[in-house]
Order: C-alpha cells, then structure tokens, then sequence
C-alpha cells in the first residue's frame, strides 16, 4: 500500500459520533467527493436503520448497523474501520473486525486500552497486513481524499491549514494536537499535506513511525517527511536505521518533544503515556543528536521547526521536485442548513414528470408500456423492478382476495355504514378497520409461523407440537366447508401459478408436508386461501433473493396484510357503492337476534 | 501513566489469591502481614499466630530496594533467624519515627550520590525462611520492545545485578505466543546451574509465574530470590508493576490494591490528588504535576503533546526554575470540569507572591484543537477567573493566552472581555500567533 486512502476510500465508522462523522462529511463536501466518506456505522444499541447527516446543503441517510459483519456484508467496498469503541470495548471490536477481513486500515480513537490487549490487537494485525492507526490517536488524513474523524478540526481551520488538497510533505507525530498545530505550519512555510497521521500516544501503538515513513516513501506525492518524536521509546532509532541503510532517500526533519524531562526524574510523566524515557537513549535530546548525526534535519528547538521546514521545501522546490500546486476548486458549506423533518425514498415529485422509483409515471401507467398494477406495486412498495412471475403472482392475489361475499365482517361493516348515509370513503374504512389478526391477518400468521418452522428445520410433527404450546391454531391451515376431496379451488389456481412460475417453492412444499398431517386428523384442515398466499409470498421474496432477515422484517411491518387491504379494498368499495345504488335504508339489527342477558348490577 | 508500581505486600497477596490456579504443584504458606507501627503488629499476631510463634523478618515495604545494604533489614536480634514478635515491634517503632536516609545506589558496599530523605511508613513482616543459598532462585518478566521476556536464573539475592550478563537466561516470546509454546520455551531454557533435582520444579514453577504474569496484567515482576524445597515454596522478595489501564477487567484478581508514592517522593498533594480523582471520572484528559509551586511561572495547556511544547520551551528560555507545574487538559472537558482544573491552578499560585517580587506569569496555552469546543472550555477558566480575580491582581499576575480550534475566535474573545471586565492583565493571540511565541513574550516584559 503507498497510500493510506484515496478518493474512493470509504468506512465503516464503528459507533454513531454524530459530530466526527458530519465532519467527515462536510470535508467530503468541500474537496468535492463523489461518494461520503462514511459507508455505514456500527451502532450495536440503536434500533434505527440509519442515520441523517448533511451531505453539503442536502441531507444524505447513512445506514447504521447492529454488528460490524453486518454493515461490512452490506459495504463490502469499505476497508477503512474508523473504531471509536470506548477503551473497555475498541480491542473487541478490532479483533472481530480483523476477523471478517476485507479491511485495509482501521483506526482506533480509545486512550488507555490494557496494554496487553493493545499489543495482541497490534501484533494480530501487523500478521494480517492491516495498517492500525492508534490507539489514542485523532486519526490520519490524506487531503484532497479522505480524512479521519476529527482530524484536521474544523473547516475553516482545514481550509487555512490546506489539508483540502494535496501537497508535498508526509507528516507523522503522535500528538493529534500538534499534528493540527503542524499542518497549520506546514501551510505557512511550506505547500501543505501530501498524507498525515497521528500515531497515537499510548505506549503500544500499532503503526509506528517507521512503518508510516516507509510507506510515505513510496508515495510519489510525498516528497519529503516531517517526524514529530517525543521522549521515550526507541521508536526513532528505526528511523535513523532506515536513513542510514538508505531505505528511506527522502528527506525528512524531525524534532523529539520533552527536552524537559531530563531536568526531572522518572517519576514525572511528561504528556502522552508513552512518553517516559528509560534510560538516557530514549531522552529527547539523545534522539534529536542522533537524528541529526544521521543527516536527519534536526532544529535546534521545537520554535525553529518553522525555518528549516521552509528551508527544506523551499531547496525541493528550487530544485524542481516540488512542482507549484494549483488550487483546486472547492464547495462552500452553506452557513445555514435545516435538517428535513420527512424522507422519502420511493417516489419524487421534483421534476418535469413524478416518478415511481426512478421511473416517470407515463413509463408504467399505459398499456403499451407492458407494466401492470403489480410492477406499480413492486416500484413504490420494494424499490425493485420485479420480474414478470413475480409481478403476475402479485396480481394474481389482488385479484383473489378482492372479495368474499357480505357476510363477513369487513364487508358488513362497509354495507352498515354506507346504510348510516356515510360516504364511500367513511364506509371502506370501517370495513379496513376489521382487518386484523383474526380477519384477513392468517396470511401474515401463515407466512410467519411456517417461514419460524422451516428455519428451524422443524418436521411437521414437532412444528404442531410447537404450535399447541404457543396455544394458538396454525394460521392458514383450516376451512369451513372444503377439504381434499373438495378443493378450494383459489388455493389450487395460486399453487398451479407457483408450480408452473416460481423458480421454487420451498415453504410451499414444507407447508405441503404440514397439510398432510392436519388433514390426517381431520379432512377440512387443508392449506386454505390465506396460507397459501402467505406462504407464497415467502417463497417469492426468496426466489428474488432477498435475506431472511429483510423477508422477517416485511412480515413485522405488515406488507403480507397490505396485500389483503389493497385486494378487498376492491370489494369493499363494491359492496358501499351497491348498497348507495340500492338506496338502502338506515340498518337496524332485529332485536330478537340478540341475547340479552342483564342482571341488575350489585352495590360493592 | 500505565504502569504503576504496587507494594511487596499486595504483590504476594495477588500471587496468593490465585496461587492454585497457575501453581497447583506448588504449596505457598503466604504468611505475610504489612504493617505501620509496632502495636499493628502485636494486634495482627491476635489473627495470625505464626507472628508469635515462629522467628522473623521485617523490612520497609515501599517501593525501593538494596534494603540490606541500607541495614533496613531486621533478620537477626542476637544471631540470624531469633526476632520475635516483641524485638520486630520495637524495630518497626524505631525505623518509623524520624526521617530515615536511604541510598539507591552503591559501589561495592560504599553507598554513592545522595541519599533519599524520609519516613518509613509501611513494613512487611514475614517469617524467617532458613535454607541453603543454593535453593534461592531468581525469576522475573516484564515486555521489552514488542516481546514479553522472562529472565531466569539459579543465582537470587542481590548480587543478580551484578552478574546479570552470565547468570541470567533471558528468554523472549510474542504477545500472541501460546501456552504450549511458552511452557515449551522455559523447559527448554531452563538455567544449566539450576540444581539437577529442582530442574522441572524450576520449569514448572516458572511457567506458573509467566502465565500469571500474563493472565494477571503485570507489568513487571520480579521475585529475588524464591526458594524451592521439593514443592514447597518461599518467595523472600518481590517487586511489581501493574498495568493500571487493565484495573477495569481485573476488578476482581487484583483485589484491594494501593498505588502508593515511592519512598522519598514527595506525597502527592491534596490538589493533585483531586485532578486525579476528577481525571478518573471523565471521558476528557486531567493532568497535573507539581514542579515547584513557589515558582512564578504556572500553565494550564490544552493538549498532551503541546503541553510539553510548552514545558520545552520555558526550560529552554527561563530555565526550568521559574516552572511551578506541569500538566495538561484535553479531550474535550465539560466547562465543569475546566473550571474546577483553572480554580486548582489559580488557588495554587495565588497563595503568596513571587519571592523575588516579580509578577507571575499564567501560560493559557494550546495548538489548535481537533474537537474540543474552545470557547466551551474558555468559559470554566472565565468562571475560575471571577472567582479568583482580587488574588489574581495581588500577585501581579499576567496572563497569555494562545489557542485555536472549534469556536476558537469566541473563546479568545469571551476571555479578553472577561479579563479586562475583572481588571486582569491579558494578551490573548490565536493560530496566526506562533504555538509558543507567547512563552517569549511573556518573558520579555
């Protein structure tokens, strides 16, 4: 790897940081990304699907997970973890991560991480070649492409400091304060960032200098380095070997902070806690004399970094290996931004002509265009284009269920109401209101409790034995008057649909194999209309490949009930319309059709 | 700081607590008591009976070796081995009262440098263990670059230092090195003057000791010596460090340990204390040390990088005695808990006036911040400041501010207007200024 991130770069930011991530956003904004920067977020106690930010003066949804696997499986194309887990969970979180694989580089914002855990989650990741920016760390950015978190502060300060594009020099420190401070030098004396990173300040890290500076070596928009060392640890003498064996041809300047320390004993903990010096070659001025005697540029002290940065860039520059950089052209955040209180996602009223899904109105309304009510419905209700089987299979059950005679209730209810002198809109909805668990709701009954039984590969003897103990009859199995021998033939038409259709209907067969057994205790305990449909349903959405989960979740929301709703919605209106062409009078229910049955209330 | 340094006394207790699950070949009698004064050890011996009945020893639990050599070590009243109860009281009550002066360093039995000036308040008693020298053992491990080591030897006691390079087996595995793998190592590693009879009890033991060294968070630890007797062990004398960023899982191992100031430290003072306490209760970064608190020039600097910028560079330009304290805020504080971090350092260097008669300097320091909300924490210190302000003026105090980063301007703005609205002298610069150029100009004027 040569470069940390590119333009394309995209991650997974592990934990909702509403601020960080709207930082990263605006920065995508600004240097003109095509795509934010964040794919998905890893939010293990959020109940919501995703989550609004503002993508310039739009908003933009980014979909949050509960599980790292789970958003990695949706963007498998993001190979950055951004791990703002807290110090009690980040390893956890590192080590499931470098488990699933597919990343590239993850960076890890928690300080005080128990050192053994840091070292193992370091040392597993350097065995799987994965770059680990932190702990303690604000980040890494390569401007004009991508950017960490925080890193870089604000805007404003971003756009003074010219990490909005690329420049010439590699920067690495430990501090995530002083990197900013840096940049911001950087900027003045000299052209800016090519790549930056803050390695974080806890004693064990896992990308340490040397490992940054090689791969800025090979960076061909690097053309010198700046290394910002501190007190302790002999990270430094890496470097020096790495100039000395010539590794490393590239210039670079360098200063280790806590020149301090020397006047104190150990026992003074100056900044970061990897910052104590054991023994004299870990103090600051040891390595700033040995980085100098290796032809490192080495200041005199941190407040002259600003001259010989200059200096170097400037000899680079005079020298032609620094080109002039043209300023590229940027967005302006707006000043003002209000978050939109509704979203929609499945139809746009924005343009020349509305659209269902992308597709204009007059591409699907006549009959020339080849689109019936189902693709309608498989546009505006699942944002997909479904194939003509399916497409057909959902007419086919509109259609079925569009009635059922007068007598049951739904139907009832409209004919009452529409006699009360009520309007058709009034009367259907008194009819819709009676659809539920006990009329109309077996086909979402069926779907789920046979989807259950199948996924847990139960045999039907043990799915009616499951059944008894949730104490509720199996919904789609049982009619008043057909049996085998009298088929319903609705259910015969829908299954002749399916078998001639349907790649394959797996829950149909299992639900076959239920039927058998019912019906063997009693005849009229067939697969009726509602579990049917149900299951068909389940077998459609697989067959269209979507994941269990996503087909549990249309059964929670209620879409199998909404295709009953939308069928009988048909026949309701019939029966109100027939009874306003009938003229009928007001309904009053005789009274010797009820039982009464009133005792005088007791004194308590 | 990570790792910190615990008393011999918990050392063992923590070795105890778990001895049967890393050396359940082994039988440890861990008798061993700490105590402050003579009476605490007549009272502990109502529980433990082994304090009256068997001979023993005592010596200062705090933090520092080469005891012996400072004749810190009561083993003998007549001869080797006869200290009761009563002798060892009366001892610990006469190391105790006074101030004692302990050397670090020796050449051969001369003590060199100066000596580390204070009380002894904590000793731990023992029984006295008699055994051969040939059955002391010395055993340590700590992490060295990337690698935990273990270090093994058949020669304990304090000579170990001296003979290091040829009497100490070093043996070096990686973090994610296995059980069997570690166990593999130290057998075959086993050091050639361990005696022939104690080989594999050495090994086992060892592998015991590096697996709690691991499983336990140590950071380092060492005992010198150990003493084998078939499967009966002794350990004379420890020293451990615990990786304290590891306390949360290891509630429950540790027990009740105490991270106490090494001898001749200068006990933390009750406002560092409370900087700590609050730095252990929040998400943000608390950090203070106290240099020299009669000095005229205090910090208070966002961030722990340019914290040390900040230290460097007075070192540098006014010399490291005119620095009163070290320390750093970062992280992204509430405006609580700045406040409470400026009211510290403002009740600090308020307390008297500069002995020479100069005015001190306040150093309000920081680069540009990645996310802490500037003028968030800028108004904890506006807040310390109006609570502070007549003591602020009457030690001539001069205040300089540099910082920048979210909401930076308002921050700058708020407390120039608050300075000038108490009366207070300020020069307040932003990110065009230098980080540290303030530092120059205060020692300028």
């Amino acid at each position: 790897m040569e470069k940390l991130y590119t333009k394309d770069t995209q991650a997974i930011f592990w934990n909702n940081n509403k601020t960080a991530i709207q930082r990263m956003l605006d920065y995508d904004y600004t240097i003109q990304r095509k795509t934010p920067s964040v794919a998905a977020i890893v939010a293990p106690t959020s109940g919501n699907k995703f989550e609004k930010f503002f993508f310039g003066p739009d908003e933009v949804m980014i979909p949050l997970f509960k599980t790292t696997a789970a958003a990695k499986k949706a963007q498998p194309q993001a190979d950055v973890l951004l791990n703002f887990a807290s110090f009690r969970t980040a390893y956890d979180v590192t080590m499931e991560a470098l488990e699933i694989g597919g990343f590239s580089s993850m960076m890890i914002t928690a300080e005080g991480i128990p050192e053994r855990l840091a070292r193992a989650m370091n040392q597993t990741a350097r065995e799987k070649n994965v770059t680990i920016i932190g702990p303690a760390t604000v980040g890494a950015i390569t401007p004009g492409a991508f950017k960490v978190a925080n890193i870089g502060g604000t805007i404003s300060n971003i756009i003074n400091s010219k990490l909005h594009r690329t420049g010439s020099c590699g920067l690495v420190t430990r501090s995530g304060g002083l990197f900013n401070e840096l940049s911001n030098i950087i900027s003045i004396n000299a052209d800016g960032l090519a790549e930056g990173v803050a390695i974080g300040g806890d004693r064990f890290v896992g990308s340490v200098f040397i490992d940054n500076l090689l791969r800025m070596e090979k960076n061909p928009d690097v053309k010198y380095m700046i290394l910002l060392g501190e007190v302790g640890g002999t990270e430094e003498y890496k470097v020096i070997e790495a100039v000395k064996n010539g590794t490393i041809k590239k210039p670079i300047i360098a200063w280790c902070i806590g020149t301090i320390a020397k006047y104190y004993d150990s026992g003074v903990q100056f900044g970061h806690a990897g910052a104590s010096a054991n023994g004299e070659m870990e103090t600051a001025e040891y390595k700033n004399n040995a980085m100098r005697d290796a032809g490192i540029h080495v200041p005199t002290s941190f407040n002259d970094l600003p001259e010989i940065i200059s200096a170097v860039y400037h000899e680079l520059h005079a020298e032609g290996i620094i080109k002039d950089i043209p300023e590229p052209a940027m967005n302006k955040l707006p000043n003002v931004r209000r978050s939109k209180e509704f979203i929609c996602t499945i139809s746009d009223d924005r343009g020349e002509e509305c659209t269902y899904a992308g597709f204009p109105i007059s591409s699907v309304a006549t009959p020339d265009t080849g689109k019936g009510i189902g693709d309608v419905i498989s546009l505006l209700w699942f944002k997909k284009q479904y194939p003509k089987w399916a497409t057909d299979f959902i007419e086919t059950v509109i259609k079925t269920v569009a009635d059922h005679g007068p007598a049951v209730s739904g139907a009832h209810n409209a004919k009452v109401t529409a006699r009360a002198g009520k309007s058709v809109v009034e009367s259907l909805v008194t009819g819709l209101l009676t659809i539920g668990p006990r009329f109309g709701g077996a086909i979402d009954g069926a779907a789920k409790y046979f989807k259950h039984a199948d996924d847990n590969n139960l045999d039907p003897k043990a799915f009616l034995k499951y059944m008894k103990g949730e104490g509720v009859p199996i919904p789609g199995i049982g009619h008043r008057i057909k049996s085998l021998k009298n088929p319903d033939l609705r259910v015969t038409g829908l299954m002749n649909f399916a078998a001639e259709h349907f790649p394959k209907t797996p829950l149909l067969d299992y639900a076959r194999t239920v039927e058998a057994l019912t019906t063997s205790k009693k005849e009229n305990l067939i697969l009726n209309v509602d579990g049917t449909i149900g299951i068909l349903m389940v077998d459609m959405w697989r067959a269209l490949g979507y994941s269990e989960n996503e087909i549990d979740e249309f059964i929670e929301s209620g879409t199998l009930n909404a295709f009953f709703i939308v069928g009988r919605s048909i026949g309701f209106i019939g029966h109100v319309l027939d009874e306003k062409r009938l003229a009928m009078p007001m309904y009053r229910h005789p009274m010797d059709d009820i039982l009464y049955d009133v005792p005088e209330a007791q004194k308590i | 700081m990570a790792q910190k340094a615990i008393r011999e006394y918990d050392a063992k207790s923590i070795l105890a607590k778990h001895w049967d699950k890393y050396f359940p070949d082994f039988t440890y009698a861990y008798e061993t008591v700490m105590v402050q004064n003579g009476s605490e050890l007549k009272e502990a011996a109502k529980t433990a009976p082994w304090i009256k009945e068997k001979n023993l020893v005592a010596k200062p639990d705090m933090l520092f070796g080469k005891r012996g050599m400072n004749d810190l070590v009561l083993f003998k009243d007549k001869k080797p081995g006869d200290v009761t109860l009563e002798k060892a009281a009366s001892w610990i009550d006469e190391k105790s009262t006074g101030n004692q002066s302990v050397y670090f360093s020796f050449d051969g039995d001369k003590p060199t440098g100066e000596p580390s000036v204070d009380k002894l308040t904590n000793f731990i008693v023992e029984p006295f263990t008699p055994h051969e020298q040939s059955e002391e053992y010395y055993v340590s491990a700590t992490c060295v670059g990337d690698d935990d080591v273990i270090y093994m030897s058949a020669e304990g006691g304090i000579a170990i230092e001296e003979n290091w390079d040829e009497k100490v087996i070093e043996v070096a595995f990686p973090i994610t090195a296995t059980e069997e793998e570690i166990a593999e190592g130290i057998r075959a590693n086993v050091p050639k003057d361990v005696a022939d009879k104690d080989k594999a009890n050495f090994a086992e033991f060892c592998i015991g000791f590096f697996r709690a060294y691991r499983e336990l968070n140590f950071a380092y630890l060492e005992i010198n010596p150990f003493v084998l007797q078939g499967n009966k062990v002794e350990l004379l004398d420890m020293v451990a460090k615990l990786d304290d960023t590891a306390g949360f899982m290891m509630v429950e191992e540790w027990g009740d340990v105490e991270y106490p100031t090494a001898f001749g430290m200068e006990a933390k003072s009750p406002e560092v204390e409370a900087i700590e306490e609050a730095d252990s209760k929040t998400g943000a970064s608390l950090k203070l040390t106290l240099l020299k608190p009669e000095a005229r020039i205090w910090t208070m600097v966002a961030g722990g990088g340019a914290s040390v910028v900040y230290a460097d560079t007075i070192a540098d330009m006014a010399g490291i005695d005119d620095l009163a304290n070290y320390g750093e805020y970062s992280g992204g504080p509430t405006t609580g808990e700045t406040k409470f971090y400026a009211e510290t350092l403002l009740d600090l260097m308020t307390r008297e006036k500069d002995a020479s008669g100069r005015g001190k300097v306040m150093i309000i320091g920081g680069a540009i911040a990645n996310f802490t909300d500037v003028a968030k924490t800028f108004t904890g210190i506006i807040q310390a400041f109006e609570i502070y302000a007549e003591k602020m003026k009457a030690i001539d105090l001069k205040i300089y501010v540099r910082r920048g980063g979210p909401n930076y301007e308002k921050g700058l703005k708020d407390i120039k207007e608050a300075a000038d609205r108490l009366g207070l002298y300020i020069e307040v610069y932003g990110p065009e200024t230098h980080v540290t150029d303030i530092v120059r100009m205060a020692l300028e004027k």
